[in-house]
């Protein structure tokens, strides 16, 4: 445990030491911002709610979050400190672990930092505090999700642009596997049942319920196995790399 | 005598490619051994799988009395390893850094922190970013992450790579005295450090290990070992090498530039050449046994190995 948490703060520091977290959290917040009050028509809308707000954090995980955990591995690969990390006595599952509790904790802070879209709304109207509560929430086990997918790939190359590349392209596979043009696509030469397991496995499916403030079970051990299966692959691909 | 490192057979394929071919040895407290062999040998491959970093293809280590990778947790709290390049966390300031290390190791700060940091004389740089630091310092801090658990077993892949002739020095200094307390294995292609520090040598070329011996009994496996080196005023080489033909005990001479260079079976063998040359009264301008020369051994083994 104790060494857990110091892979946490290490991964955290090494985040506030370099520019990547500023730049993040800043363009983070200023898309988010774009997004909800020009795209989302926030205020024409005329409604006490952040439905706009939150309808585009998938969209904006698809490369912020890539840009979080390309260098997660990728990076100690480079570097070669991964064989001094991978050579202390601490097991591979925990330095997994680790990384991906720090760079969930740095989207959390990030996620917290969009308050003043929550206070605006509060000041305009009264918005249901419970369903916004429920959307953060959401928001942020999808944003697990994506990380998790984010680190495994970053484990599989020591080149970040790569890293980058591939798990934009693979979060979006997930995002969008939901949506009617990929649906009606796959229904032409496949059964219901097929598409119906394809809709399921995608992010925008999943999420559409949390962000109208439905947190489903379903959703959650959906999200939450995700997390678990990525995890476990990457722990396996870096526990084999070494034969 | 405890042995701390036991490698039995061990081999290692890339693909096709052999890396380690079926290298045996064990170390015990107090010796110090090092690693010779040219670029691609299988020194950092055998390094990596002595720290649990590789897996070996065949075979297997015993490191303490363990089996190493049946107890990989455990048997790490016994290596200090600093490996090739030294990569240390660039972002991380010298404090922050070795904190991390104690940290993982489960160790007390206080305690050991303060130990390496004069050890090592990292007091002045203990808040600057590591990035910063100049490639001395970096080893340094490469080292004191290594040595912070006080660890019985030492591997350092090229700890002197890159540094100035001072730096070395110091390396070589801390290496040798390190080096009674524990067992070390560092891996170099710089042959004056084998002989400056490590009590035993191993030559690999090709993964195979070809040599495995005190760096004085390598000597002796060099082609000029116990040459007798002479020159007279009053002759030339040449006309000297004539003169030792006569005396009908040695066989073996040369003559390289204007110095006689005569093959002994053994030191003692030389005195005969004394007396001969006491007898005539020459003058000498050169007398020496050649010690013999650990690059010509490292040359004549692995160059037709290639």
């Amino acid at each position: 445990m104790k060494q857990l948490l110091s892979i946490i703060k290490r991964e955290l520091i090494s985040y506030f030491a370099t520019p990547v977290a500023y730049v993040f959290i800043t363009i983070f917040l200023i898309l988010s911002g774009l997004f909800t009050f020009y795209l989302g028509n926030f205020f024409e809308i005329g409604q006490a709610s952040l439905g706009s707000f939150f309808e585009w954090h998938p969209w904006l995980y698809l490369f912020l979050i890539p840009a979080i955990t390309m260098r997660l591995w990728s990076e100690e690969k480079k570097s070669g400190t991964i064989e001094l990390l991978t050579t202390l006595p601490i097991t591979t599952l925990n330095i997994v672990l680790g990384k991906f509790i720090a760079a969930w904790i740095f989207t959390l802070m990030a996620l917290t930092l969009t308050f003043p879209v929550w206070l605006t709304v509060n000041y305009l109207g009264n918005p249901d505090n419970g369903v916004i509560l429920a959307s953060y929430i959401g928001s942020l086990l999808m944003a697990g999700g994506y990380l998790s997918i984010g680190i495994f790939i970053s484990s599989l190359t020591k080149n970040q642009v790569i890293a980058f590349i591939v798990s934009v392209t693979v979060c979006f596979l997930f995002t969008v596997s939901g949506l009617p043009l990929v649906l009606d696509f796959f229904s032409n030469w496949t059964g219901e049942a097929i598409t119906d397991v394809i809709a399921s496995f995608s992010f925008l499916a999943n999420y559409s319920d949390i962000s109208r403030g439905i947190i489903d079970i379903r959703t959650i051990i959906y999200f939450a196995s995700l997390i678990f299966l990525f995890l476990y692959l990457n722990v396996i691909t870096l526990d084999n790399s070494r034969t | 005598m405890t042995l701390l490192v036991e490698v039995k057979n061990i081999s290692k394929s890339f693909d096709s490619f052999l890396a380690v071919d079926n290298v045996s040895f064990s170390l015990a407290k107090g010796e110090v051994l090092g690693f010779l062999g040219p670029n691609g040998a299988g020194k950092t491959t055998t390094m990596r799988i002595l720290t649990g970093f590789l897996k070996p293809s065949a075979g297997n280590i015993k490191i303490n009395g363990l089996n190493l990778f049946t107890n990989l947790k455990r048997s790490r709290e016994f290596i200090g390893y600093v490996p090739e390049g030294s990569p240390l966390y660039n972002e991380m300031t010298t404090i922050d850094f070795l904190g991390f290390i104690c940290d993982i190791r489960g160790i007390n700060k206080d305690e050991k922190l303060s130990r390496v940091i004069s050890l090592l004389n990292l007091n002045n740089v203990l808040l600057q970013r590591i990035d910063t630091l100049s490639k001395g310092f970096k080893r340094r801090v490469g080292l004191a992450q290594a040595l912070i658990h006080d660890p019985k077993i030492l591997i350092l892949d090229e700890p002197t790579d890159g540094l100035d002739p001072n730096q070395k020095h110091e390396v070589r200094k801390l290496i040798k005295k390190l080096g009674k307390e524990k067992a070390i294995i560092i891996s170099t292609h710089i042959l004056e450090e084998v002989k400056a520090i490590c009590n035993r040598t191993m030559i690999l070329s090709n993964g195979k290990l070809l040599i495995d011996d005190a760096p004085n009994n390598v000597l002796k496996k060099s082609s000029s070992y116990n040459n007798l080196l002479i020159s007279v005023n009053e002759k030339t080489a040449n006309e000297l090498k004539k003169e030792i033909l006569t005396i009908n005990k040695y066989k073996n001479i040369d003559v390289v530039g204007n110095i006689c260079s005569v093959k002994l079976k053994n030191s003692s063998d030389s005195i005969y050449i004394s007396e001969y040359l006491h007898k005539k009264k020459y003058t000498i301008k050169h007398y020496s046994i050649n010690k013999g020369n650990l690059e010509e051994v490292f040359r004549e083994l692995t160059y037709n190995n290639d």
